[in-house]
């Protein structure tokens, strides 16, 4: 197996008046190329700092990270993220938010070619009709979709989702789910996504790494999600392993519940 | 149905077609329009157009009107009764009738005239040549001034076309030379424009424009310092304590050394010219003092940009001067234009104070010129000012206001 992306003993440590604060430590994952990867974990348990790690907006404490045979430094368009709040800028339109990275990543194409890129992403998450809207028009929904477009827009060597959809109503989100799943499978880029939604995990990932319960979190369990692509949201929910999936991964998640309210457990900590 | 301002772009598709057949009054995206400029009284006039709860606008538009009137009413009440009783040998403190005359020129009818020893007799009809306006009054004075550039420029004509049917008298002669001194003198005269004494409205003007050069100058100082401010920690330490100093000095303690600059600056221009020494120091301390609301405002509105929206320019690795000018300075328009707006009225106080120091032919020359002449009449005047001034002022606050809605977006944070 090829690794296309490693993290390697990643750690993030803050320094605060009562010593140091360990929020992660010793994360190690490997990923091939184009594999979806969702990482699970109880919020607070420092999935978000790894991934902002990844993404280069926080520095990293200890390891390193590796995509595609070059270690990752700063933030830089190859890594596209989308973010839990869609990060729009309100004084541009929709068009002009996607043209941004566009015009970054692009900067050797015609005029001509990055207005068909920006349309032709803006067309795919199915906002053909709100290209001229500015953020402030649309939902929340339609506002992750143009996150979506602008983070897949810049062809990215890896995607990165922080919580895309927490702050969607179900329906919504299942929506997106699917505009999410289209994009990938079209593409295929190499995708990590943190999440604490258990079906979301399911649906969409080919791992689902679960993270231990903070401080110094770390990977706990991989579950592989065998289901083959393209998926179908009913299916999948009739299938009798996502039913297992789903046990496996929920018993993990309560354990760790379980373990971080005994008294034992929170002395073995300290 | 009424379709709200937010509606969300989810139903859009149907309204739009719900729309096509002809433009439709909506009168609660008017009455939105109407708020954001800053007319947010005529909103109600605007649904009652669109006949949105009639009965609810109405009230609304007695409530806003009357409850003002009311207390307007108050206001001239309790003056009235102080101009009764505050006086002294020399003056008083003029009535609302007097001050209306002091504008007008005019005594209002069934009142009687508001200066009786001014004139003999309450209904002699004074004053024939300025269309029967008291010459002392503000309209009266600018009626009078009027109608001397009106005599000045047909005897001017005169004298011009003098010259040149002496010129071509003198050509016909065969007498080129004199000809030529001739058009000479017409051209002379032809030149010339009258230069009487400013009127009240001149002095308006005046004071515009010095607020005009004084608030672009401190604009385009304060912005690219409070910019810089707001992006460097380190030029914000060093400059701070220079801000903290002189963001409070009176602008009477600028005026000469403001002076000196323009003094040194300036040398005896035209009287039409605008670089007059006396305007360019009156801008100059505005300048100063307007300065520092503008600044502030700036660096505290760069300084706290999003944080999400500088990772989305570390993100897309976007240079130092987009990242300025693309997200940085939207996202703190905002917080600028409070601080114009803070600037523009500071500038706007500090203005009559500047004109008066520094002899500006503006509003604060008039004051001064008023407090002077001492008597009644001037003091009214000056009350007309007072209100001139203050109309004025809000005026251009609410401009600014008007900016500053049109740059902020109702969720900031998307």
């Amino acid at each position: 197996m090829s690794a296309y992306f490693e993290a390697i003993n990643l750690g993030k440590t803050y320094k605060t008046p009562s010593g140091d604060a360990v929020i992660v430590d010793g994360f190690e994952l490997t990923m091939k190329k184009g594999e979806f990867v969702c990482v699970l974990g109880h919020s607070g348990c420092g999935k978000s700092t790894v991934l902002s790690m990844v993404a280069g907006l926080n520095e990293i404490s200890t390891g390193s990270v590796i995509l595609d045979g070059t270690e990752i430094e700063a933030a830089s368009p190859d890594r596209g993220v989308v973010f839990q709040s869609p990060c729009l800028l309100p004084w541009m339109t929709t068009w002009d938010n996607v043209m941004l990275g566009v015009n970054q990543v692009y900067y050797h194409a015609s005029k001509q070619e990055r207005n068909q890129i920006v349309e032709y992403y803006l067309t795919v998450v199915g906002l053909a009709d709100a290209m001229k809207k500015r953020p402030g028009e649309l939902s929340a929904g339609m506002r992750q979709r143009v996150g979506l477009a602008r983070a897949f827009a810049l062809s990215p060597k890896m995607l990165l989702l922080d919580e895309p959809f927490g702050m969607l109503d179900k329906l919504t989100k299942f929506e997106l789910q699917q505009v999410l799943l289209d994009l990938w499978n079209r593409e295929r880029l190499t995708a990590m996504m943190i999440t604490h939604d258990v079906d979301e995990a399911i649906y969409l990932a080919d791992r689902v790494v679960m993270m231990t319960n903070g401080p110094a979190a770390r990977v706990g369990e991989i579950v592989e999600i065998d289901f083959e692509r393209p998926r179908d949201r009913r299916e999948l929910m009739l299938d009798p392993r996502y039913i297992e999936y789903r046990k496996q991964l929920i018993s993990f998640l309560e354990e760790r519940v379980y373990l971080l309210d005994s008294p034992s457990n929170k002395t073995l900590a300290a | 149905m009424s379709a709200s301002i937010v509606d969300t772009a989810t139903n859009s598709a149907d309204e739009k077609a719900f729309r096509k057949p002809g433009i439709r009054y909506n009168p609660n995206r008017v009455a939105h329009n109407l708020n954001k400029l800053g007319l947010g009284y005529f909103s109600p006039f605007a649904r009652l157009i669109g006949r949105d709860e009639p009965a609810k606008q109405v009230r609304e538009i007695l409530t806003n009107t009357l409850l003002p009137v009311v207390a307007f009413a108050v206001f001239i009440l309790i003056w009235s009764v102080l101009a009764s009783i505050v006086k002294t040998d020399s003056v008083q403190i003029p009535s609302p009738h007097q001050s209306w005359y002091a504008l007008t020129g005019k005594a209002i009818p069934l009142l009687g005239h508001p200066f009786p020893d001014s004139v003999d007799g309450h209904s002699k009809p004074y004053f024939a040549e300025n269309e029967g306006l008291d010459p002392k009054s503000i309209n009266g004075f600018a009626a009078a001034e009027k109608a001397n550039a009106q005599k000045y420029y047909v005897s001017q004509n005169e004298r011009v076309q003098k010259f040149k049917d002496r010129a071509t008298a003198a050509e016909k002669e065969g007498d080129s030379e004199k000809a030529e001194k001739y058009r000479g003198n017409a051209e002379m005269f032809a030149s010339k424009t009258y230069q009487g004494n400013k009127t009240f409205y001149d002095q308006i003007w005046i004071s515009l424009l010095t607020i005009l050069i004084g608030f672009v100058i401190a604009t385009l100082i304060a912005i690219p310092i409070g910019v810089l401010c707001g992006i460097s920690p380190l030029f914000n330490v060093a400059v701070n304590p220079l801000i903290q100093l002189f963001k409070p000095v009176s602008p009477l303690a600028w005026f000469p050394i403001v002076f000196v600059l323009t003094t040194w600056g300036i040398d005896t221009p035209p009287s039409d010219s605008i670089w007059q020494r006396a305007l360019w120091t009156s801008a100059g301390v505005v300048m100063l003092c307007s300065l520092w609301p503008t600044l502030i405002n700036t660096a505290v509105g760069v300084a706290s940009v999003d944080r999400d929206h500088l990772n989305v320019a570390k993100v897309l690795k976007l240079g130092w001067f987009k990242r300025i000018w693309k997200i940085v300075l939207p996202a703190s328009l905002p917080l600028i234009f409070t601080g114009l707006r803070l600037s523009i009225g500071v500038g706007w106080m500090v203005l009559i104070a500047a004109d008066m120091m520094a002899q500006n032919q503006g509003l604060g020359k008039f004051v001064w010129d008023m407090y002077q002449n001492g008597d009644t009449m001037s003091t009214a005047q000056i009350i007309v000012a007072v209100f001139v001034i203050g109309g004025i002022g809000f005026f251009l606050d609410r401009i600014m206001l008007v900016f500053q809605r049109l740059v902020t977006f109702e969720d900031q944070s998307i």
